[in-house]
């Protein structure tokens, strides 16, 4: 249980002491004297060793006590263990001293800290000091230097005042002397008129007085009178003379003045054609830009189309010197000249900060990797071109080795050419089908003629016969028969098994033979052979291909053209 | 190029009649007149003195001798040597003395310019013009012959009289806006009459042919003005040197200035070319043939001369003029446009050493060339544009758009060139001495390695 109390005691201490700590801390300095005191006790107690001695431990405890309680330790009271005993009662003291002894520790800590701040203190001071007197020097400095300047503000102030003044008087100079060259100038004019004057009045008098001496010596001797270098007599003066004089003078001024005029006129229909090539020129630079530089505003679109009018005006205008058109013409082209100094200036701001741009770039960038990109790039791009170049040659050459329609087809693109491929094939069985259509038709033509003329003969001939059988019992036959046997019949007879053996095919060159045959019967005609007819000869093929284009032929031979069969083959291809 | 034999003449009185075929000088009181091809003495008239004017007449028939001491004026006939004329202007005096263009008048001024006697020599006739001004140039016909100006003063103002040259009628008479006019001058088209005031203020006036003021042109005020004028032969461009040592070219439609031409003396213009003269004594370095000077064979016993053409900048050596004295030696004097109007050669008073040749068609400084003496006298080619200009040393200078020649005069005793003219077919120029004359030949083949692009 003591020991209980005991630490009880002694935490309840701690806080107290802490306690008292923090209040102690206001007053710091008597504490701090109290700290300083305490080595001096105790150094005095080494020295004097004095303070407890046997007699007075009641005393010292209670001094001690004392202490305590003033230092705000009065829970922990020494005592004795006994009122007579000289001994302390351990716990109590202990606790004292351990409390003394936290105190003495916490303070030293503080004085330590204290210390220390004071020493930062003081450096901060010293610094602060320093700063000051330079500061102080500075202003000393500058205060000086204010002084300085004013006196030379002074001075010049005061030059300016002697300069003024200075100026003053010269000016007053200027002034009075001018006035004195005026009247000087006044003076001399003056005296040179009155001079002149009498100059005048002199040769005056002069002139009067050689006259009056009827100057004997003044006079012309000449041999004989010359004629006049142009020849003519001398005109009187008359008043036709004077008004010719003023005639040839004016016609005179009038011709130079045409001269000038023509001259002029020349340069003026020159510079306006310079000015008119200006301007289309101008025009010409500025049109194509407009949309991409302006964004084609339709205030700009409006310009332009009263731009092109005015330069139509213009140009019709050339001929004529009219003021209005001259006007509108120079007008136009400072439009267009304003425009295309905004255009130049623009480019030039744009100009100038790419270079900005490219010079901040460069700040950005080492010149040296730059190039470096340059050179790898420049590198690639032959690179690129060269390749290109292969490519474009090996297509060269193959297209000139081999330059079908498959090959070019083939630089077109894949997919038509595909496309192409397989029309074209089909196209090309088209064209075949087409012309075996053709040819059959042909022959089933020929062979329907063949067979109306082998008819006809036919029927001739039996006609013939007939006849020759009828002649032959009257009792003129004789005659007839005669002739007729010699001509058609023989002929038709040695025609006949010749076409009944040539072949379809070969029918072309026999059916021309046939006809040079026929010709000499004018009577005879080429009857469209009927369907019949046809039948009747297709009869003698019997190929089931043959019958689908029969009634082709049939078609054709009904319509009579050509471009109607392709068509209705074309049908038939296709459905 | 051919020089002739050396003869004399004197107050430098040598003149080729204007069809070209005679040459007439006058040597003290003597006329002598040449054949210009053969240089034989064709006729020699004897006057009654010293000749101290001498003058042809337009049809090249007649030679006018004025004896300015003396009052008089003698006339010979070239068809009729026995042919005589003498006038005789009397106590009056005589100052100067001219023909009309007609050949067939002359006018005489008298001393004070008291009047302007107009003597007829078809008639006798005489006619006085009162009141005429004693200034720079106070007298110009017109280049067709048909119109004469002649300034007047009356009552302190300048006035303008137009006569008609054919029967002397006035045909106008104006006052001008000028202080104190200074000199008058046709254009070549003869419908522009250029007017300008005395030094003291810088004002031209251009007049037309009846009397209207066509326009003023005053480039500053104040300082000295107007020095030289002169018309370019096309009638385009109305030159005007004046003391600030710039050319003002004015044109002939607004009369404003189009340009102007200054003579620094610092040539750093890269387009014109700086010919520099340089002598050296003969023998030393002779056989170096110079790019722009071909070298006669006759020159070897004197001085030699060549260009060199200079690296820009060239400085042109000048001469402060002395403020104190009147008409100061600063300013152009001498203005002259070359007969196709396309380059104009000046010369600045305090620059003597130097010429100016300026290209009118790109408006720039051509050439400069650089004497090693002052240069006394130049003139273009009637044809061709070739300046020839003289040095007063025994030199003969000439510059074509090609390049530059120096030319020594090869004559015994010194004969130093003073002055020049080209004969009217620009293929000869006679060379005036103090007392002597020479003519100078261009060969054909010469010509063409002096002025090879002479075409352009």
């Amino acid at each position: 249980l003591h020991q209980n109390t005991l630490d009880f005691i002694s935490v309840k201490n701690y806080e107290i002491s802490s306690i008292s700590h923090v209040t102690m801390s206001p007053s710091r300095r008597n504490n701090l004297v109290s700290m300083y005191s305490f080595p001096l006790s105790k150094s005095s107690y080494s020295v004097i060793s004095a303070f407890c001695t046997e007699d007075n431990i009641p005393q010292c405890i209670s001094y001690i006590n004392q202490e305590l309680a003033s230092l705000g330790l009065s829970s922990t009271c020494i005592e004795a263990i006994s009122p007579g005993d000289t001994g302390l009662s351990t716990v109590p003291a202990l606790n004292a001293m351990y409390e003394l002894l936290q105190i003495h520790r916490r303070s030293m800590c503080n004085l330590e800290e204290l210390e220390r701040e004071q020493l930062r203190k003081s450096s901060t001071l010293e610094h602060i000091q320093m700063s000051n007197t330079r500061l102080k020097d500075q202003l000393e400095l500058s205060i000086r230097e204010k002084s300085g300047l004013h006196e030379t503000e002074r001075q010049l102030q005061l030059k300016i005042k002697t300069l003024q003044s200075c100026l003053k008087t010269e000016k007053d100079e200027v002034q009075k002397l001018q006035s004195v060259i005026a009247s000087r100038a006044s003076q001399y004019s003056h005296d040179a008129k009155r001079k002149e004057r009498e100059a005048v009045k002199l040769k005056e008098r002069l002139s009067q007085l050689l006259i009056d001496r009827k100057d004997k010596k003044l006079a012309i001797d000449v041999l004989n009178c010359l004629g006049r270098a142009d020849g003519k007599r001398r005109h009187w003066k008359t008043t036709k003379a004077t008004s010719s004089h003023e005639d040839e003078m004016y016609k005179s001024l009038l011709s130079d003045y045409e001269a000038s005029q023509r001259s002029l006129m020349l340069e003026n229909a020159e510079l306006k054609k310079v000015l008119q090539q200006m301007k289309k020129e101008m025009m010409h630079i500025l049109s194509p830009r407009q949309p991409s530089t302006r964004g084609a505003t339709a205030d700009d679109s409006q310009e332009q189309v009263s731009e092109s009018h005015t330069c139509d005006a213009s140009r019709e205008s050339l001929d004529q010197y009219c003021e209005h058109a001259r006007e509108q013409l120079t007008n136009s082209i400072r439009q267009q000249w304003r425009k295309l100094r905004n255009h130049v200036e623009r480019l030039d701001s744009q100009a100038s900060q790419a270079q900005n741009q490219l010079e901040s770039n460069k700040e950005v960038i080492p010149r040296e990797t730059h190039e470096d990109e340059m050179e790898r790039m420049r590198c690639e791009v032959q690179q690129c071109r060269e390749f290109i170049h292969a490519q474009q040659q090996l297509l060269q050459q193959q297209l000139n080795t081999s330059f079908d329609d498959e090959t070019a087809a083939l630089l077109n693109d894949c997919y038509t050419l595909e496309e192409k491929e397989r029309l074209k094939e089909e196209w090309r069985l088209f064209e075949e089908q087409k012309r075996n259509f053709e040819r059959e038709r042909k022959n089933f033509t020929e062979a329907a003629i063949r067979l109306g003329r082998e008819k006809k003969a036919f029927e001739e001939d039996r006609a013939s016969w007939l006849k020759n059988q009828f002649l032959n019992m009257t009792p003129f036959t004789h005659r007839r028969r005669y002739s007729s046997s010699d001509g058609q019949s023989a002929l038709s007879i040695s025609n006949e098994p010749e076409i009944r053996m040539s072949s379809v095919k070969s029918q072309l060159a026999k059916s021309s033979t046939y006809t040079t045959f026929s010709t000499p019967r004018p009577s005879q005609s080429a009857p469209v052979p009927s369907t019949t007819e046809l039948y009747r000869t297709l009869r003698l093929i019997p190929d089931s291909r043959y019958y689908s284009v029969t009634l082709l032929v049939h078609r054709v031979l009904r319509s009579g053209g050509m471009s109607i069969f392709s068509l209705g083959e074309d049908e038939n291809s296709f459905t | 190029m051919n020089f002739s034999e050396v003869f004399k003449q004197t107050n430098q009185l040598c003149k080729v009649s204007p069809d070209g075929k005679y040459l007439a000088t006058c040597v003290q009181y003597r006329l002598v007149v040449r054949d210009v091809s053969t240089l034989q003495i064709l006729q020699l008239y004897t006057c009654l003195d010293q000749v101290s004017h001498m003058e042809w007449s337009s049809d090249s028939l007649f030679i006018l001798c004025a004896m300015y001491n003396r009052g008089l004026v003698q006339v010979w006939s070239l068809e009729q040597p026995d042919w005589h004329c003498k006038i005789d202007e009397g106590s009056i005096g005589l100052v100067s003395s001219r023909w009309s263009p007609d050949g067939r008048h002359i006018l005489n001024t008298t001393e004070f310019h008291l009047r302007v006697t107009v003597w007829s020599l078809c008639t006798k006739a005489v006619s006085y013009i009162k009141y005429p001004k004693a200034c720079q140039k106070g007298i110009d016909f017109s280049r067709d012959g048909r119109y004469m100006a002649l300034a007047e003063r009356r009552d302190c103002k300048d006035y303008v009289c137009v006569f008609v040259c054919d029967d002397w009628h006035l045909l106008r008479h104006f006052e001008t806006e000028t202080q104190d006019l200074a000199g008058l001058e046709w254009s070549p088209n003869g419908c522009v009459l250029a007017v300008w005031d005395s030094c003291l203020e810088y004002k031209v006036l251009l007049y037309s042919l009846d009397g209207r003021l066509l326009s003023t042109y005053s480039a500053y005020e104040w300082s000295l003005g107007v020095k030289s004028v002169s018309w370019s032969p096309s009638s385009q461009f109305l030159a005007i040197g004046s003391y600030d040592e710039k050319v003002r070219i004015l044109n002939h439609i607004t009369w404003k200035k189009i340009t102007q031409f200054e003579h620094p003396a610092i040539i750093d213009n890269t387009k014109a070319t700086v010919y520099k003269e340089a002598e050296k004594r003969p023998g030393v370095g002779s056989d170096e043939m110079p790019l722009h000077n071909i070298t006669m064979g006759a020159t070897l016993f004197n001085t030699q001369s060549k260009y060199e053409i200079c690296p820009l900048p060239v400085q042109i050596p000048v001469v402060k003029p002395d403020p104190d004295r009147a008409s100061p030696k600063i300013g152009i004097s001498v203005l002259a446009f070359s007969s196709d109007s396309r380059y104009l050669a000046t010369k600045n008073d305090n620059m003597a050493t130097a010429v100016w040749v300026w290209d009118m068609q790109k408006m720039s400084l051509e050439a400069v060339l650089e004497q090693t003496s002052a240069v006394r006298c130049f003139q273009w080619d009637p044809l061709r544009p070739r300046l020839a200009l003289c040095a007063g040393n025994t030199k003969l200078y000439l510059w074509s758009p090609g390049g530059c020649v120096s030319v020594q005069v090869p004559t015994e005793g010194g004969f130093q060139v003073q002055s020049l003219n080209w004969h009217c077919s620009g293929d000869s120029l006679i060379l005036l001495g103090k007392e002597q004359l020479c003519l100078c030949y261009m060969d054909t083949d010469q010509e063409d390695n002096c002025s090879p692009d002479k075409n352009m």
